[in-house]
């Protein structure tokens, strides 16, 4: 019921109708490193394709890795062989579009996303990866949980996924029988 | 009958940051709300706001109300709360209720920062137990922690609608459906995004027909609709939620504004009838003001800037500050407005602006209610 007269962006005819980006909406976008750079080790995905007054992330990065400039309004643009993979952006940008890939490790990849709900998940954690419809995937381990002041509440969970996701997943399903499994370990934090 | 430099109508953050700037001048500020709490809509915004680090972004819209109220009162701004303005004559004397009192003050200038009123669609069962509007929702999870209900609907996917849908998830909600009659998500694609990749499905193009159930919502039927917006027949689909929230518009608050007299103009892209201002806030009405989404429906960061232009243009009307200090300032903030309002999202605001601009006299000497209403 949004109103008649309001002009969407059709940056993405997926993201404007159903709510998330195709993978095919991300290849020309100027803050998606390429393949080759993601197996080189962990490298931050910009999935901000619509212009929104906005530019935190640039003032996180402290490589310089991310590139906004004076027009707040323009999209972010990676400089990928600045970036460190360091995730200061994933929790800075207030729309939740970034994450961090890394296909360097053999035949696991590791996503690192954005997440702000209760409880934590823990490391060592068996959970379902979700894509960006929110699509099962299939199993996935969780190895890194990290939540610190300077963050205020948005955590960066790093999730190992099989290497052929690694532009697919980007959320995860915590079942109850998986909540309830033991695990010794306890969430990384950093201050 | 008391007199002030500068009276303030609304607590929120449009408000508060207009007492702050004034205060900061050395006016003597009043702030009237009729609410129990200050804040307006902050302390319910648990997300991290947009913009740039001068517009505050990446904080939370609660810690940035907080720091709002201990800036307002380190500068001895009086707050009076549960205290509704009843009335405004001539522009700058305001008639408020107070307990069982009414009072009178007369101020040097007058802050409209009055806020929005949420838009609701009739349907058979919209007077349910179950049905509430997104505002409802954000205060029951965000300010009181209840949750609201345990399957909902959410209906309009504008920026309300998609920011709402994911705080009641947060709140432990499950989202079945959003939908919207109109072709296209409102709301930016991040927000949409986020809500997406926990499940949720987007149906566009589709409204609601109406809410089931006997004491309270136990089942929405949901249909497409036509390019006419009527509910095609046979397209209906009926879901098991126990809540459905409305997030379908906002409509300004107006009419302390037109009680005094502002020239008004009908700007849908504005919500509807707002009055017609200059680009420090001020109206038709000598001293009168109108700030945030009183005056045009846009969001909190825009809201804080004309809060703070109207301030510093309150200060300088009345002496406090030199015209060429005040100038400066009023640049710098007008700039700051601009830099938010880039880009297609704030196409629909600048195309008001200008609709706004030539209709606006080059100086706005009327000081006379005209009886538009």
């Amino acid at each position: 019921m949004s109103d008649p007269l309001s002009k969407p962006v059709l940056m993405s005819q997926s993201l404007s109708t159903k709510g998330y980006l195709l993978p095919e909406d991300l290849i020309q976008a100027p803050g998606v490193p390429s393949a080759q750079r993601r197996q080189q080790g962990p490298v931050a995905v910009f999935e901000c394709v619509q212009e929104i007054p906005c530019n935190p992330c640039e003032q996180a990065c402290e490589e310089g890795a991310v590139r906004v400039g004076e027009r707040i309004t323009t999209c972010p643009e990676l400089v990928a062989e600045a970036c460190t993979g360091c995730a200061k952006c994933v929790a800075a940008c207030p729309g939740q579009a970034v994450f961090v890939v890394d296909e360097s490790r053999g035949e696991l990849a590791h996503v690192t996303m954005p997440y702000e709900f209760l409880p934590l998940p823990k490391k060592g954690q068996r959970v379902t990866a979700l894509d960006r419809s929110g699509k099962v995937l299939g199993p996935a381990e969780i190895v890194r949980v990290r939540c610190s002041k300077t963050m205020d509440a948005t955590a960066t969970v790093t999730m190992a996924v099989p290497r052929d996701w690694a532009m697919l997943a980007r959320f995860f399903r915590m079942d109850r029988d998986q909540q309830s499994s033991p695990s010794s370990s306890t969430s990384e934090s950093e201050q | 009958m008391k007199r002030r430099d500068l009276i303030v109508v609304g607590a929120g953050p449009a408000g508060l940051c207009a007492a702050i700037e004034a205060a900061g001048q050395g006016l003597d500020v009043l702030v009237f709300d009729e609410n129990a709490k200050p804040g307006g809509q902050l302390f319910k915004q648990i997300h991290k706001f947009f913009g740039s680090k001068e517009h505050r972004a990446r904080e939370r819209g609660f810690r940035i109300g907080e720091q709002l109220l201990q800036e307002a009162a380190d500068l001895g701004v009086e707050v009076v709360l549960g205290a509704p303005v009843i009335g405004l004559y001539q522009g700058l004397t305001v008639q408020v209720q107070i307990d069982a009192r009414i009072e009178r003050v007369r101020a040097n200038g007058v802050i409209l920062a009055t806020g929005a009123s949420e838009n609701m669609i009739p349907f058979p069962g919209w007077t349910l137990p179950g049905v509430i509007g997104a505002g409802a929702a954000q205060t029951m999870a965000n300010l009181h922690g209840i949750r609201p209900g345990n399957d909902l609907l959410m209906v309009g996917c504008g920026n309300v609608g998609v920011v709402v849908a994911y705080q009641m998830l947060q709140a432990g909600c499950r989202v079945r459906a959003m939908i919207d009659a109109g072709s296209n998500i409102g709301g930016y694609g991040v927000h949409a995004a986020k809500v997406a990749r926990t499940g949720v499905p987007f149906h566009l193009g589709h409204t609601i027909v109406r809410a089931e159930g006997d004491a309270r919502v136990e089942s929405a039927t949901i249909a497409q609709v036509d390019n006419r917006w009527q509910p095609v027949p046979g397209t209906e689909k009926q879901l098991d939620v126990d809540t459905v929230c409305l997030a379908v518009g906002l409509s300004p608050s107006i009419q302390l504004a037109a009680m005094a007299g502002c020239r008004m103009l009908h700007l849908p892209e504005m919500g509807g009838r707002v009055p017609i201002r200059r680009d420090d806030c001020s109206t038709s009405v000598r001293g009168l003001y109108v700030v945030g989404d009183a005056g045009g429906i846009e969001e909190a960061s825009s809201a804080m800037i004309q809060g703070r232009l109207a301030g510093m243009a309150c200060a300088m009307e009345q002496g406090f500050i030199s015209p060429v200090a005040g100038e400066n300032r009023l640049r710098t903030l007008r700039d700051s407005l601009d830099r938010l309002r880039e880009g297609p999202f704030g196409e629909r605001i600048r195309g008001a602006e200008h609709r706004i601009q030539a209709v606006l006299p080059p100086r706005l000497e009327e000081t006379a209610p005209c009886p538009t209403h």
